[in-house]
This record gives structure tokens, C-alpha cells and sequence, in this order.
């Protein structure tokens, strides 16, 4: 529980920025500040110096041939209101308004909010041990609190979830990292960019210490065009997700031609549905193959015991979300 | 009987006196006390459960610059009075529930002081904590009295034998959850110790009731209660968590008095109240209804399991409706505490009331059900003529025409009794009900002082506005009592240069303080006539209640709830609340409203939402923050339909007012609970109510 004196700068460049951050093991970059500063009154981030990049990288939405391109500064409430984005691509519009706040939204970045932090209450709670915070220490949440906690790919130091919406809809619709590190620009799929927990579940993705996010670019996949997002929570509004379901879906002629599917609130990264995927390419339009695609996604999840009753009722929670959110969308294209 | 007021402010609609100063930011509160150059402090708080602190390193905080002082066991001022343990701070090195203070950093800044507190280092001998709540624990115990001094438990005749002679019976087991008061205005103290003149402490606190927080707080310094001045003109809530004081408050005046002269500020984080300021219990709630097939009442038993603090008691008094609300020859109630390794639980909005109609008011609905007859109907058939214990009449009791025009104004006769049959696209749809109550209480003691100057009238007492309405309502009293308009009178309150004043709590204000303020005012008439001379002033204090041997006098009220229930996901939405309350005469149609609106949300927060959880290896609750401790959000809550009957009660007090600040919560997530059922089938016995209870045995 402490606020220590650290330096801020504000950067010129996404270069110097980089430079400045990767030469420094307790730099740290600022974004909108929506997690960071939680983390700085918490003690769960304790950094020498804050480097604020919300200049360095652009502000701005462009159609790039047939994908849409979208700097990392912009704000979540922006991006929301983009109507590219509404039009094409609703589940991530959705994704966005079911997260945080107004407030935050108007706060939080593009680049930011991929890379917020497991809301994990011991996570947060520095008097309590925690793998992530502080490697080697264990994990409390193992037989505590898992309300909020995996259901999937968990490991033994770490059973947290990865907090954000937006991650979960860019999962589905295959987009594209832009990174600036120090050996320069590169890209990498959004789907590679979160890890799972494993042995190093101090590592939410795969970049390094003084890797910037400079953009995040979205594929023209047209059937995005009828998407949803669909966010299930205790609360109707300010809650994270009990689980949370990304789908797009493509029907002709009563079969599933194509579809994306990620899931959110179920595991340390946002979650893509392949093998749901792959059960569902071809298949009849029904709920009883929605069903079997959930399942076979679903054959190794694992509930967690816990003070509260645990988190098992995640596993049927998410395959029933998923089933209803398809059985809409495939409603929506009978209906076109 | 009373001659009421005649009221011509009374029952008037009447903004807030100070709302536009509260919207506009420039009303101060605790915190923001206007004093010269304070020093902040921030708490070193235990992070084990129970144990021993061995050793305090404070170098590396005192090393930091700026840090002015820290306090520990090892070093803080030894008290007068110990007694009451929770005041006890840094008074000897056991640890007696994790969270507690075990020191305190004085800083130049509120940052300094946070930052300094981390780094104080400490060594505890850690003993093995005891934090789960069960009923089958061995060490149940009866505590001497309840929550403030009732019986602990309650019989006549048989109940066992009507148990088993009855046509129906209902035998379950009902948990209310932990719940932490939470208003909105976190606790907050500004302490200054003036030495010269014998020394004077001066407290800026967010309280309900400058009066009591300054006796207790004299009484733990060994000081004189005129060497204590407390000042609180306005507080941002309280729900019972600022009726009493509590640790923060005595740490702040530790931590003035090794700065004598210079005022010190504390202000707890929302993570620290959940640890110092009190909570409300959980319960176990053991419910047996015997019925006839005509459906009256043949046994009614209620025997409740809660917790308290090992360091000190608190017996909440769960089970007292049940032993008012419905007629029945056979009755019984008991309260049984385990003494556990956890903080101390207080006064929750309601306290006993509200978690004590919980399960009761889900045991009716599961009888309706049971004997095939309407939940609002079985209430009727049930109503008592008399308190069925004391065999008092009742003062006024009105919770059949509650239940009726409640009926009326929600649409209930459109309701399908058999549950999950309603669906609305997605949604199941089902409607439920519960009843209401909260006792009369005044409290035995409270001056209020007239003055009359400057054509004006200036009534002093040192009384609360928790927000409630205090600084408009107690005006209107005045004004009647005094027959002037309202814009001639002036009201000082929350501050003990005025009269003593009890505290804002148990709803129990206005029948108190405006009492006192109407025997002053007919005292003042009585001595100065109509036509008073500039400096004339009189006091008076609040008689006490004698009618109260010849009545009970309660509140009533009855709730309906529209639930619905994703059939897919199992999410649980309310979009509408009818509130219908029988609460004697109401003062201020605007105030009186936003009070049942609250408590209402409050209940529905309660059923659906708020569940401190307790992690048993630590000892703590671990969702100790806005975003993990849930409370209704506006999205939360959809149209609440508030209404209240002209309720004439010559007996109660000269106002005719029962109290309204807490029954609004009563009744409230026993309505939801039923209404869920009748929307799904799912009857859920554990609050909160949330969709991994319905999921399983959703279609």
C-alpha cells in the first residue's frame, strides 16, 4: 500500500520512448493510466520512472486498402463510436461499451488495453503471495477467491484471467500487432500476442521490456460484418466478465461456411476457439452442432475449488453463452 | 395519547437546505476542515490474523523525508480506559484479526504517510486464526442480550409439538451474506490537541452523532467531556458504520497528541474500511413454519447463527421480527454466537430487521406455495390483532393496506403463480413479494435549544444529517412547533457546542430530536409567549416515550419485485420495485422519498450483489474494493415505484412519524428471492442470489 516518488516523462518520440524504456528495468510506459495508476497506489507496480506515450503514437482511425488501421493512442470510446467499426466489425464496438466505463473509456488506449493486468484480487492484494507479482511466492487464489478465475490452460502458478473485452473481439477477428521494440518495427497475429500462465506467470504476453504498441490493424473479414459480443456479469454494468463470448458466423444455405469464436473471463489470455471453430466449418446450423463445438472446446477445462463455491459453473456458463450468442447470429442471417 | 402538530410544514415537499452547497462542492466534510498546516497520518495494518507483534522496525519509514513520527505499540500513549477493546489501539502487541492497527505513520503528506507505512517493517508470532462461521461449530455461545438489549431468545408454548402436528410445515435454512456499510464518503478524522489550558482535543470526524463519538472518545483519554469538541456538520453517508466510533478515530487522536498544537488528518482507503469499520455479520437463519391447510400459523421458530469478534461482542438481533410479524400460538427464537478471529461487526442500515426478514419472508413464500394459497393473501390470514409476545396493541399497524394498495399499484393479480411460466423472449419473468417492518424508536436523551433574534428562530442541537435530510426536516418541526413559517427558522446541528443529541441511528432522528424540539418549542411559548423579546431562549429535553408500555410501535411496509432471469445464461435483472410504507406521518415528501428509493436499492444490492468474501487462510475479505465488492449500479436498478399511506399514529410522538431511514432495506432481497422463483423454480436460500445458483436447473 504505497505511492513511492518515481520520474515522469512525457516522450517525443515512439523511438526514444522505446530507447528510454528498454534501458531501464523499472521504467514503465504510461497509456491512459486507467490500470497503472491503480497498480502505483496499490504497490503492485513500484516504478523508478513513467514514461507517458500517449503523444508517441497515433490518435487516428485510416482505412488501409481493405483493413482498417488503428492507432494504439486511440481512446476505447473512439474506436467504439468509429462507424467502420460499428459497421464491420460490431462484436469489437460491442466488446469496448461492455468494458469499464465512460470514463475509463474516454481514458484508455488502443494499445493500452490489451495489455491491462488480471484484476486477480490477490494479484492486487500485495499482502497476499502471488506468482505473478512476485515469482516463487505461489498462488493464493488456488483454493481461494476463483469467481473471476480460469477455467482453461491454468497452471499450477497461476489461475488468472485476463481482464479486457476488446482483447477478447480482436482475438476473434485475427488482427494484427503493430510493435516497435528496439531492433525496430514488427507485427505479430493479436492472437500470439497473450501468453498462457505456464512456469512464467509474471509474462501476460510475448513482448519485451521495452516493446511499444504503435498500432493494431483489422483484417477486412467480412463476415465480422454480422458479429457480436456478448459479456456476462453479475452487474449490469462495472464488472468484469464472468465469461464473455466473441463470435462472428457466416451461415449459407444452413451451414456454417465460416466463423470466428473467442471467449473472455475463462483463461489467462484471450481465449480463440479453434477447435469450436473447426467443429463448426460445415456443419449444420444448429444448436445441437453448437453444442458439440462447445464441448469439444470445453474437454479440458478444469474447475477450481474455492471459498465461494469455486468457478465450475464457468464451464457450462460460457458453452451455454456460446450456443445462445450463435443461435442469434445464425437467427440474423435467416432473417437477411 | 399526543396532541399531534398541526402540520402545515410537516408533509410539505421541500429541497435540501444544503443541496446546492453539496452539488456545488462547497459544504466541507470531515476531511476537508479548515485548519492550519496539518500533518497527514496513514495506518500500519496487521497482515496476520492472530498472533503477536515481536518486533517493530520503523527505521526505513523514519529514514524517509518528511516522516514526522511512527507510532507503535511499543511507543503510543497508554490510554485511560481500555475496556472497550476496539479503541484499545497500539495499547499492547497482540494481534487479534488481520487488518488491524498495529501502528501509525505521521507524515507532511498523505503520500509520504502511505508511502512511509510500507515500509515499516514488522515480526509477528503468528498463531493459528479461527475465521470460518458455521452452525455446526461446538463453541456456539448465548450472548447475555441482543443488539441493544433484548432477549436473546424468545418461547411460548410448544413449538416442536405444532412442528409435528402441522398440515404444512416449512423447515429450512436461510444465509444472509457479510455485508460492509460502505457510504460513500470514506471515514475520515482531522485531530488537533491543544495543550495549554489542561489541553483540548478537537475532532473533525464523519459521525453520526458528535455527541456519543465525544463521550466515548473522552472517556478512552481520560478526559473531561468539555476538554472533547466534535464538529461534523455534514457526512456522505453512513449506514450505522459512523454510529459508533471505531479505530481510526482513536489512532487520529493518538497521532494529534504527539503533535500537540498541529492538526493531523487521516483519511481510511476503501481497502481499510473493509477491515476497521465495521460490517454486518453473516447469518444462519434456521426457519420452521407450521400451518393449518387454512393456512394460518400454528409455529413460527426462527434460531440464528452469526459472528462476532473475539475481542468484542456484537449480537446482532436477527431474529426479532419473527417475533412480531405474524400470529401464532407456538414461537420461538434464539440467537447463538461464535466468537471468531475477524474484525468487529457494528450496525448495518436496519440492523436485525433487515437480514431477520430475509429468511422468514422466503419461508412464507415457500408455505404459499406449499398450501396452494397467494404469498400476499397468506400474509393477511397470518396478521396479528396484538404483539404476539408482549400481547400489546399495536400503535398502528398498517401492513394489510400496505400489502393491498401494493398489490394494486404492481399489478400482482397478473401474476402466474406457478413458477418459470411467464417468458419474455429470452427472459423468464416472475414477481414476488415480502414484507416490511421497523420498530419506533426514540431515544432517552436530547436537548434542543430555541433562540429567538433577529426575528428569526435558531433551534441548536447537536444532531446528524447523515443525509438523510436533517438540516430541512428538523426546521419543519420546528416551525410547526413554534407555528412560523420555515424561512424563520434556522437550524445548527453536528456540532458539540450544541445540545446533546443521540446518535442518528435506528431511525430513531427525528422521532428524537424533533421530540426535543417541539417540548422546547412549547416551552418557549409557554415562557415568551408569541411575541418574544430579541436573546430569549430556552432548552428542553426529549421526554420519554411512556406510551411505548402501552403499545408497540412499529413501522410497516410490503415489497414487490419484478425479476427476470436469462434463460440462456441465467443473469438475474429487476427492472421494477413497488414499495408501499406505513411509517406514520412523513415530514418532507422529497427527503422521505430519496430515503425508502435508497434503502430499497439497498435491499436489491443486497439480493443480488454484495457478498464480502472472507478467505479463511488469511482471514481477511479479499474483494475489498468497488470493482470485486459489487453494489447496485444505476444500471442495476430499473423503476422504483415508492408510496406511502396517510398514516395517522396519535401515540408515537407530537410529529406522528415512525422513522423511515431504515425499513426501505427491510424486506427488499427476500421479495427478489421470490420473485426469482416464481420466475424460474430455483428456490435460492443463500444470499447472494447470482446465476451460478440458477445455471444448473435452468432448461
Amino acid at each position: 500500500m504505497m505511492m513511492r516518488p518515481f520520474d515522469f516523462r512525457t516522450a517525443q518520440d515512439a523511438a526514444t520512448a522505446v530507447r528510454t524504456v528498454a534501458a531501464d528495468p523499472s521504467a514503465v510506459f504510461l497509456g491512459g493510466g486507467t490500470n497503472l495508476v491503480d497498480h502505483l497506489k496499490l504497490g503492485v507496480a513500484s516504478p523508478d520512472l513513467v514514461v507517458d506515450v500517449t503523444g508517441v503514437t497515433s490518435d487516428r482511425i485510416e482505412k488501409r486498402g481493405d483493413r482498417l488501421w488503428i492507432g494504439a493512442a486511440v481512446r476505447n470510446s473512439v474506436l467504439a463510436a468509429d462507424p467502420r467499426v460499428r459497421r464491420r466489425y460490431p462484436m469489437l464496438a460491442e466488446a469496448l461499451l461492455a468494458g469499464a466505463s465512460g470514463q475509463l473509456r474516454n481514458m484508455a488506449t488502443t494499445g493500452g488495453n490489451p495489455l491491462q493486468r488480471t484484476r486477480c484480487v490477490y494479484f492486487q492484494d500485495v499482502t497476499t503471495p502471488c506468482d505473478k507479482r512476485q515469482p516463487g511466492s505461489g498462488c493464493s487464489a488456488i483454493g481461494g477467491y476463483t469467481r473471476y478465475h480460469a477455467v482453461l490452460g491454468a497452471s499450477e502458478h497461476c489461475v488468472a484471467t485476463h481482464p479486457s473485452d476488446m482483447a477478447v473481439a480482436l482475438t476473434a477477428l485475427d488482427a494484427t500487432v503493430h510493435v516497435l521494440g528496439r531492433a525496430g518495427e514488427r507485427t505479430l497475429p493479436f492472437g500470439d500476442l497473450h501468453r498462457l500462465p505456464g512456469d512464467q506467470p509474471d509474462r501476460d504476453t510475448v513482448l519485451e521490456h521495452g516493446d511499444l504498441i504503435t498500432a493494431i490493424e483489422l483484417p477486412a473479414l467480412p463476415l465480422a460484418a454480422r458479429s457480436r459480443y456478448r459479456k456476462v456479469r453479475d452487474r449490469a454494468s462495472y464488472a468484469f466478465a464472468l465469461v464473455s463470448v466473441a463470435a462472428a458466423l457466416d451461415v449459407v444455405d444452413g451451414t456454417v461456411r465460416d466463423v470466428r469464436l473467442a471467449f473472455g473471463g475463462v483463461a489467462h489470455k484471450p481465449w480463440r476457439a479453434r477447435r469450436a471453430e473447426d467443429v463448426l466449418r460445415g456443419a449444420p446450423a444448429t444448436d445441437a452442432t453448437y453444442r458439440a463445438a462447445a464441448q469439444a472446446e470445453l474437454a479440458d477445462a478444469r474447475a477450481l475449488d474455492g471459498v465461494d463455491g469455486g468457478n465450475g459453473f464457468k464451464i457450462p456458463l460460457v458453452a451455454r453463452t456460446m450456443v445462445a450468442v450463435l443461435g442469434e447470429l445464425s437467427a440474423m442471417a435467416g432473417a437477411r | 395519547m399526543t396532541d399531534l402538530l398541526r402540520p402545515k410544514a410537516i408533509g410539505q415537499s421541500m429541497n435540501r437546505r444544503d443541496g446546492i452547497g453539496k452539488v456545488t462542492g462547497t459544504v466541507p466534510y470531515a476531511y476537508e476542515a479548515d485548519v492550519d498546516a496539518p500533518a497527514y497520518c496513514h495506518p500500519v495494518q496487521a497482515t496476520i490474523a492472530r498472533g503477536r507483534v515481536i518486533e517493530v522496525d520503523t527505521a526505513p519509514a523514519e529514514a524517509l523525508d518528511g516522516v514526522i513520527a511512527v507510532l507503535t505499540p511499543g511507543n503510543a500513549e497508554r490510554l485511560a480506559d481500555t475496556d472497550d477493546a476496539e479503541l484499545a489501539v497500539l495499547q499492547d502487541d497482540t494481534v487479534a484479526f488481520r487488518g488491524q492497527f498495529v501502528g501509525v505513520v505521521i507524515a507532511e503528506s498523505p503520500q509520504i504517510a502511505r508511502a512511509a507505512a510500507s515500509l515499516v517493517r514488522i515480526t509477528y508470532a503468528e498463531q493459528s486464526h479461527d475465521v470460518r462461521l458455521s452452525a455446526d461449530r461446538t463453541d456456539l455461545y448465548r450472548p447475555d442480550k441482543v443488539n441493544p438489549a433484548f432477549e436473546t431468545d424468545t418461547a411460548q408454548g410448544d413449538v416442536a409439538a405444532a412442528m409435528a402436528s402441522a398440515d404444512v410445515t416449512v423447515e429450512q435454512t436461510y444465509t444472509t451474506a457479510m455485508y460492509h456499510n460502505n457510504p460513500m464518503e470514506p471515514h475520515a478524522t482531522v485531530a488537533r490537541w491543544d495543550a495549554a489550558d489542561g489541553g483540548r482535543l478537537t475532532l473533525w470526524d464523519s459521525t453520526q452523532g458528535v455527541h456519543p463519538l465525544r463521550k466515548a472518545v473522552a472517556g478512552v483519554f481520560g478526559l473531561a467531556a468539555d476538554q472533547v469538541r466534535v464538529i461534523c456538520p455534514f457526512v456522505g453517508g453512513g449506514f450505522g458504520s459512523k454510529g459508533t466510533p471505531h479505530a481510526h478515530v482513536v489512532l487520529a487522536a493518538l497521532a494529534a497528541r504527539a503533535l500537540p498544537g498541529r492538526a493531523v488528518k487521516l483519511a481510511l482507503t476503501r481497502q481499510q474500511m473493509f477491515a476497521v469499520v465495521g460490517y454486518r455479520t453473516p447469518t444462519i437463519q434456521r426457519m420452521s413454519l407450521g400451518a393449518g391447510r387454512d393456512g394460518r400459523l400454528t409455529a413460527i421458530a426462527l434460531d440464528v447463527v452469526e459472528q462476532t469478534s473475539r475481542i468484542k461482542e456484537f449480537a446482532e438481533q436477527t431474529a426479532l421480527p419473527t417475533r412480531m410479524m405474524y400470529a401464532a400460538p407456538n414461537r420461538r427464537t434464539t440467537h447463538r454466537l461464535a466468537a471468531l478471529d475477524v474484525p468487529v461487526p457494528t450496525w448495518m442500515r436496519a440492523p436485525g430487521e433487515c437480514p431477520g426478514m430475509f429468511g422468514p419472508e422466503v419461508a412464507m413464500d415457500e408455505l404459499a406455495e406449499a398450501l396452494g394459497v397467494d404469498p400476499v393473501e397468506l400474509r393477511v390470514r397470518n396478521e396479528p390483532d396484538r404483539d404476539p409476545e408482549t400481547g400489546l396493541p399495536f400503535s398502528s399497524r398498517n401492513l394489510v393496506a400496505c400489502l393491498r394498495e401494493g398489490a394494486r399499484r404492481f399489478g400482482w393479480a397478473e401474476r402466474d403463480p406457478r413458477p418459470g411460466a411467464r417468458r419474455d423472449g429470452r427472459w423468464l419473468v416472475g414477481a414476488g413479494v415480502a414484507a416490511s417492518v421497523y420498530p419506533v424508536h426514540r431515544m432517552p436523551e436530547s436537548t434542543a435549544l430555541i433562540r429567538f433574534a433577529a426575528d428569526s428562530y435558531v433551534v441548536e442541537i447537536g444532531a446528524a444529517d447523515l443525509g438523510t435530510g436533517t438540516w430541512t426536516t428538523l426546521p419543519q418541526i420546528a416551525a410547526d412547533a413554534l407555528d412560523v413559517p420555515v424561512d424563520q427558522v434556522a437550524v445548527r446541528i453536528g456540532d458539540t457546542a450544541y445540545p446533546m443529541a443521540s446518535v442518528a441511528g435506528g431511525s430513531s432522528g427525528m422521532a428524537t430530536w424533533g421530540s426535543a424540539v417541539v417540548e422546547a418549542a412549547r416551552a418557549f411559548r409557554a415562557k415568551f409567549g408569541a411575541d418574544p423579546a430579541d436573546g430569549d431562549e430556552v432548552d428542553a429535553d426529549v421526554p420519554a416515550n411512556t406510551a411505548q408500555q402501552r403499545y408497540a410501535m412499529y413501522a410497516f411496509g410490503a415489497q414487490f419485485v419484478e425479476a427476470r432471469v436469462d434463460v440462456d445464461t441465467g443473469e438475474i435483472r429487476v427492472p421494477r420495485l413497488t414499495g408501499v410504507f406505513a411509517a406514520g406521518r412523513i415530514v418532507n415528501p422529497v427527503t422521505a422519498r430519496s430515503q425508502f428509493i435508497g434503502g430499497m436499492t439497498m435491499g436489491l444490492s443486497m439480493a443480488l450483489h454484495e457478498n464480502s468474501v472472507l478467505d479463511p487462510r488469511f482471514g481477511h475479505v479479499v474483494n475489498h474494493d468497488f470493482a470485486e465488492y459489487h453494489i447496485a449500479t444505476n444500471a442495476d436498478v430499473g423503476d422504483i415505484d415508492v408510496h406511502w399511506l396517510d398514516e395517522h399514529d396519535p401515540h408515537v410522538n407530537p410529529m406522528g412519524t415512525k422513522g423511515i431511514g431504515e425499513i426501505g432495506i427491510v424486506g427488499t432481497a427476500a421479495a427478489v428471492a421470490n420473485a426469482v422463483h416464481n420466475a424460474t423454480g430455483v428456490r435460492v436460500r443463500d444470499l447472494p442470489v447470482t446465476l451460478d445458483k440458477l445455471l444448473p436447473h435452468l432448461p
